[in-house]
């Protein structure tokens, strides 16, 4: 069973002169529990936009998004926040780390809505990700390359079937972007999650067997052309 | 191993969150500490004052004095405040003695001072028979004691004696064996001063009561004191030195009465009050003080008045002290929303921080409390001799700080409903 299956997707916006501009238009896309796929997309063509839907951050127009069997776009806002909590863990390009909390308790952060946080598992991560001297340092007190380390922790804090990780080596130079993106793919490497990166790095995505333009999957960036130029991503995988 | 969930860890997100705004949170939890503590303090005073007042602790019944208010009486020979309404001639000290009904009759006459201090002439059966609490009676310290002169003394020998009040001791200097000289007047006036010079024979015990400020001579030696005048026969009458006083031209300010039973009250209130027109007979004098408190109603409505704009402000200040966060925490709601908690924890998160601030400045009102009650103990007793107990538990103590919880949880709501209403995917920036 896929962990993520997406189907005729679709989210539009109300531009400031009042037309609705569609933003994803999403016919099919499917991830398997343990497959690692890049997302290649410029600036501005729907990314993160992609990402928040499938993590229930944002509603859909229409479509459905299917979450480790999980139907996320039937279930109430408190369905999908437990969803996200227990079956997704998101790295952020600017780490998202909370300032007033220690490594340790931002990881444990991480578990806490998904049924609660132990520390035990948290210090485990961190001395994973090479960061069992800096449990009580505060963000601002880590370099980034540390900083990515910690959000990569903490994104993996809940056990998660599902990683999505958004632009993550976007703030960092080279050789952090290469350690923090080996450390993404490795932890769901080890755990078999899902792993679904965004970037529009080609150092990063160089990395990836199955990097995809996301213009193969966002029918909305084609926006009035017609349907026979569109190539569904399925099909090219095959 | 530290484990969060539920309500622990919505507390480390409180806990952090406050730490982060430390020094808000501790201005907003002093204002909180200084209102708490001054509406806890406002209330336990009035309300220990009425006990104090009206809690039977006078040792007496009734009194008996001159025709006029029950209350100007009880304020002048109970607590020694107010000035005396009037006199009664002897006569009427002595019937209500022999009064079946009366357990013990003390005369007072009052009318001099030391230093502000009420000099009260009377007999030793203030000493030896009345109990200013039941089972107290005034003990001397150990270096003194009482003064001689009784009903069987002969009047014209009455040494000048004088028994001091702890209180007055601590406040004059006076101790056993010190003379001082009487002033005329019930306020101190150094042109008033008579030419009797007393001598100190004992300092009481401390009893916390109005007594501690009182001076007590023989009561002949009220009469005997120089430019003094009795007037208990209708004409003048100077007191001469070596010569007895009839009775028939002494005077007392009031008589101290100890009741057999209620019912004894009731039969005299109508004999003396209700049929009688030449003297008053405050009874219960409980009661009476009780009215005095009743007639300032007004004042405890303008208290609560207060409170409640207190209560106001505190919430005020919660309110505008974690609204102005708000805006600054958006992204950490947004961060914690994408993490997977919800937006009633969003909520929950300010509420409860709403409610610990008030929390925390409610303990701290504690601290005030306790500084306006001692302040206020010293005042008071300086001022009345009655004694104020701090540590009595008021319901007020417990309500105040629930209150002040209560009204800190409802000021988050609002600020709590404008982190619930965050958007996520707006403030989790940058987009791509």
């Amino acid at each position: 069973m896929p962990v993520l299956e997406i189907s005729n997707l679709k989210k539009s916006y109300v531009t400031p002169d009042g037309a609705r501009s569609a933003v994803i238009d999403v016919p099919q896309f499917t991830l398997e529990a343990g497959e690692q796929v890049a997302l290649a997309g410029a600036s501005g063509s729907g990314k993160t936009t992609l990402l928040h839907l499938i993590a229930g951050i944002l509603t859909p127009d229409s479509g459905h998004i299917v979450v480790a069997g999980e139907e996320m776009t039937a279930v109430s806002e408190a369905g999908r926040d437990r969803l996200r909590a227990q079956t997704i863990g998101y790295v952020f390009q600017t780490f998202n780390l909370l300032q007033g909390y220690t490594a340790l308790e931002n990881v444990m952060l991480g578990q806490m809505f998904g049924g609660g946080a132990d520390s035990g598992r948290a210090r485990e991560l961190l001395a994973r990700v090479g960061l069992s001297d800096r449990l009580n340092y505060r963000p601002r007190q880590l370099s980034v390359g540390q900083q990515q380390r910690v959000a990569v922790a903490r994104a993996l804090a809940n056990q998660p079937k599902l990683v999505l990780a958004d632009e993550p080596t976007g703030n960092l130079d080279r050789r952090h972007a290469l350690e923090a993106l080996g450390l993404i793919r490795e932890v769901c490497d080890e755990n078999r999650a899902a792993l679904l990166l965004v970037s529009h790095d080609q150092d990063a995505l160089s990395r990836f067997d199955q990097v995809v333009s996301l213009g193969e999957v966002n029918r909305a960036l084609y926006a009035g052309t017609p349907d026979k130029e569109w190539i569904e991503f399925s099909a090219t995988k095959n | 191993m530290t484990n969060w969930s539920g309500a622990k860890g919505l507390l480390m997100i409180v806990r952090r969150s406050l730490g982060q705004h430390a020094l808000s949170t501790i201005i907003t939890a002093l204002s909180i500490a200084l209102g708490s503590g001054l509406v806890m303090a406002v209330f336990s005073i009035k309300s220990q004052t009425y006990q104090a007042f009206t809690g039977g602790q006078a040792g007496f019944d009734a009194v008996l004095g001159a025709r006029g208010s029950q209350l100007q009486l009880v304020l002048n020979t109970v607590f020694h405040l107010e000035t005396s309404p009037g006199n009664i001639p002897w006569a009427m000290y002595r019937q209500i003695k022999q009064d079946p009904r009366v357990k013990l009759a003390i005369p007072y006459a009052v009318g001099d001072n030391y230093q502000d201090f009420r000099i009260v002439g009377t007999t030793r059966e203030i000493f030896t028979e009345f109990e200013y609490q039941q089972g107290h009676k005034f003990q001397a310290q150990s270096s003194g004691r009482f003064f001689n002169a009784d009903s069987s003394t002969n009047p014209a020998e009455s040494p000048r004696e004088a028994v001091i009040g702890s209180y007055v001791a601590q406040a004059t200097g006076l101790r056993a064996s010190s003379t001082f000289n009487p002033y005329h007047g019930l306020i101190y006036d150094e042109r008033q001063r008579h030419r009797d010079q007393y001598t100190v024979v004992g300092v009481l015990e401390t009893t916390n009561s109005p007594s501690d400020r009182v001076i007590w001579i023989p009561i002949e030696g009220v009469y005997r004191m120089s430019s003094h005048v009795l007037r208990g026969g209708g004409e003048m009458f100077r007191a001469a030195e070596g010569e007895e006083i009839p009775d028939e031209h002494k005077e007392v300010s009031a008589v101290m009465l100890k009741l057999r039973d209620p019912q004894s009250g009731f039969q005299l209130d109508q004999t003396i009050n209700k049929q009688g027109k030449v003297a008053t007979l405050a009874w219960p004098i409980g009661r009476v003080m009780a009215e005095l408190f009743d007639k300032l109603g007004w004042m405890n409505r303008v208290l609560a008045l207060v409170a409640y704009l207190v209560i106001a402000v505190a919430a005020g200040s919660i309110l505008a002290s974690v609204y102005n966060t708000i805006n600054e925490r958006r992204r950490e709601f947004a961060i914690l929303r994408a993490l997977g908690a919800r937006r009633a924890t969003v909520f929950s998160v300010i509420v409860i921080e709403a409610a610990v601030i008030a929390f925390i400045g409610a303990m701290g009102g504690y601290a005030v409390y306790a500084a306006i009650l001692a302040t206020t103990k010293i005042i008071v007793k300086a001022q009345t001799g009655v004694e104020l107990n701090v540590w009595q538990i008021d319901s007020i103590l417990w309500l105040t700080p629930l209150l002040m919880i209560a009204v800190g949880a409802l000021a988050g709501l609002i600020p709590a409903f404008k982190a619930y209403r965050t958007d996520v995917a707006e403030h989790l920036a940058p987009t791509s």
